[in-house]
């Protein structure tokens, strides 16, 4: 068990009901009425422009899952169970039901997640978007997660998790399973925007197949009470795979997210690349690992801190792991405060210390994120704008 | 312009500036000469009122308002400008949306007003979405400051060796481009700009004229002048000769 992710400081499932109240499809278009705010905050947008389908899950109820291309399948995790029979293959395949406690209650006690597929060849005009949603306090909304993209295809996701603004405490456990297939690509845009006491489980396993192509963005600006997730990437012969994470932790958050790649396929590759801000009393823990399996695999993991108070912590960890002779591994870390020399600069310009120093904090986050659709790749930047012109 | 009285200035506890007094009139652009670590670049910062730079003792006027009190923002909106040597990278703001903070647009949207000025500098619209001075050529540094400070359009224009490391292409582009921030290509009397440039080896005259030179040595402003008189004993005979013959005709004054 690594340092700081002992399961006995984790959230107590316990506290949190099961029983939620159960929304009709009709009631839809009053749920998208009232939290319409907070769906397009997290890049849900109820409309559905330029989307190839949608997905919705008020607490435990599937309001949505809603197909606008042909070739792409969207529905709840349980229907999928009933049309295809094959589906057991992909079922806690790529991560383990016994890993832990988390894991075990969405095994026992599931409440639907989505199932996002594409068919061989098929490649997305506009991305899938998802939204899982939490409007009950208390709950325990307990996900399970499966997206395959088939042979050839191309597969791009944008999805939220978001809380009610009413919603103070809440638990959501996530299982997500991803299967890229031979010479497919996936790209999954998550954004989190919680409560300060809302605890959050994610478990995530992702396969990519030969050729296959996995970019991963995980973009959380809000508080939350308790965050850990630590997502495991397997590369096959050729595929390449990268994880971005972006996070600003304020107030109380404890945040403790990382990726783990391995790369046990011939000429994979890989990258990890975290920028993270501590403000407040907030306390990250920035993982990722390395593990170089394979030869000719080569892979880069860098992880960023910026500090913005002397009570605030960050914790970088980054790991690498190489079992045979031509893995290429390397990581570069860093974290520091927001230089003097910066902040001089700006005011240089006209700035006030206070202006430069948020201009600062909004460029560190400013990532570009490689890999998108270029419309998702600007809407996404935007969003990312929009919620850091709104930090302290 | 710019009046200086019996500055003392401190950096980290240490004096880097004693008694140093220097009248910049409106319209008039001055060079300023001397050795490594004479205390040229600490009397620029000084002025724009760097918080590293404190003033012990004497006072700035800055277009009649003494300023020695104030804050950076606040020099820079009265209107100084200033060009640095080694600007630091600033990750995730692009060279565009600089520019456009330059002139107060905080918008981030990189206008046309930016895109037209940046052809001038002879900067295409993908060097603009670029983070500020990440990867740059030390050309491309010059030219960007110069850049920022004419999109500022300061009344009074600080230079930080705008001149080293530049090749000749390039510097004919920097020169012709301080002429017009600093009003050099229009008539005297209609000059409003006015300058301080630090040059290590006075290229920057060969392509500006300008109406002082100043040598430093030690924190202190050894002598003033002529500039074509002031460079040429330079040349000849490095700093300490040109502040002998100097002092000379200064004490005949």
């Amino acid at each position: 068990m690594r340092k700081g992710m002992s399961e006995d400081n984790g959230p107590d499932i316990g506290k949190y009901t099961l029983k939620a109240e159960k929304h009709d499809a009709k009631d839809l278009p009053e749920i998208e009425d009232k939290y319409k705010q907070a769906f397009l905050d997290v890049g849900y947008d109820p409309q559905g422009a330029e989307r190839s389908g949608s997905f919705l899950q008020v607490d435990h109820s599937v309001l949505c899952s809603k197909v606008m291309q042909e070739g792409v399948e969207i529905m709840s995790t349980t229907d999928a169970l009933e049309k295809y029979s094959w589906l057991s293959d992909y079922w806690w395949h790529a991560v383990a039901p016994g890993k832990d406690v988390y894991t075990q209650q969405v095994d026992r006690k599931q409440t639907h997640g989505y199932f996002l597929r594409t068919l061989p060849g098929v490649k997305t005009t506009y991305p899938l978007q998802s939204c899982l949603f939490i409007g009950q306090e208390g709950l325990s909304q307990n996900v399970h997660n499966i997206v395959i993209a088939e042979e050839g295809s191309e597969l791009h996701i944008i999805t939220g998790c978001s809380v009610a603004e009413k919603v103070r405490s809440a638990l959501h456990l996530g299982v997500s399973e991803f299967y890229v297939k031979k010479n497919a690509k996936i790209t999954f845009t998550m954004i989190h925007n919680w409560a300060p006491e809302v605890e959050v489980r994610p478990r995530s396993g992702i396969i990519v197949e030969e050729n296959g192509v996995f970019i991963g963005n995980y973009v959380c600006l809000d508080p939350v009470k308790d965050l850990q997730m630590y997502p495991v990437t397997y590369c096959k012969k050729n595929a390449r795979a990268t994880s971005q994470s972006i996070i600003y932790a304020s107030k109380d958050s404890k945040i403790d997210i990382g990726s783990k790649m391995v790369l046990s396929g011939e000429n994979s590759r890989a990258q990890i690349i975290s920028r993270v801000v501590a403000a407040d009393h907030a306390d990250v823990t920035a993982r990722g690992i390395l593990i170089g399996s394979a030869p000719n695999v080569k892979a880069h993991l860098e992880c960023i801190g910026l500090m913005l108070s002397d009570t605030a912590r960050i914790y970088s960890v980054p790991e690498l792991e190489a079992t045979v002779k031509d893995a290429e591994l390397s990581h570069e870390a860093a974290v520091g405060r927001i230089s003097e020399e910066e902040i001089a600069y700006l005011t240089a310009r006209g700035l006030s210390e206070e202006e430069a120093a948020g201009a600062i904090v909004r460029g560190f986050l400013n990532v570009d994120i490689e890999g998108l659709p270029a419309a998702l790749g600007a809407q996404v930047r935007q969003m990312i704008r929009m919620s850091a012109e709104a930090l302290e | 312009m710019l009046e200086i009285r019996s500055l003392d200035l401190e950096v980290d506890g240490r004096p880097v500036l004693k008694d140093l007094n220097l009248t910049i009139k409106e319209g008039e652009s001055h060079v300023l000469l001397g050795p490594n670590g004479s205390g040229k670049t600490s009397l620029l910062l000084g002025i724009l009122g760097f918080p590293k730079y404190k003033v012990t003792g004497g006072s700035i006027i800055f277009k009649g308002e003494d300023i020695t009190g104030l804050s950076t923002a606040e020099r820079v909106k009265l209107g100084m400008g200033i060009a640095f040597q080694h600007p630091p990278v600033i990750r995730g703001i692009k060279l565009g949306e600089m520019v456009d903070l330059c002139k107060g647009d905080t918008s981030q949207q990189i206008t046309q007003e930016t895109r037209t000025l940046a052809k001038k500098l002879h900067f295409s619209d993908e060097f603009l979405e670029r983070d500020v001075n990440a990867g740059f050529s030390g050309g491309e540094i010059k030219r960007s400051e110069i850049m920022q400070l004419m999109a500022q359009d300061p009344d009074f224009v600080m230079l930080d060796e705008p001149d080293s490391g530049v090749d000749i292409e390039n510097m004919e582009l920097i020169g012709d481009m301080i002429g017009e921030l600093l009003h050099r290509r229009i008539r005297p009397s209609k000059r409003t700009a006015s300058g301080l440039i630090i040059t290590h080896l006075a290229t920057i005259t060969n392509y500006i004229e300008v109406d002082w030179a100043h040598v430093m040595l030690n924190g202190m402003i050894a002598c003033s002048g002529n500039p074509n008189r002031i460079i040429s004993d330079i040349m000849k005979g490095g700093y300490g000769k040109c502040v002998r013959e100097c002092q000379k005709t200064m004490d005949r004054i």
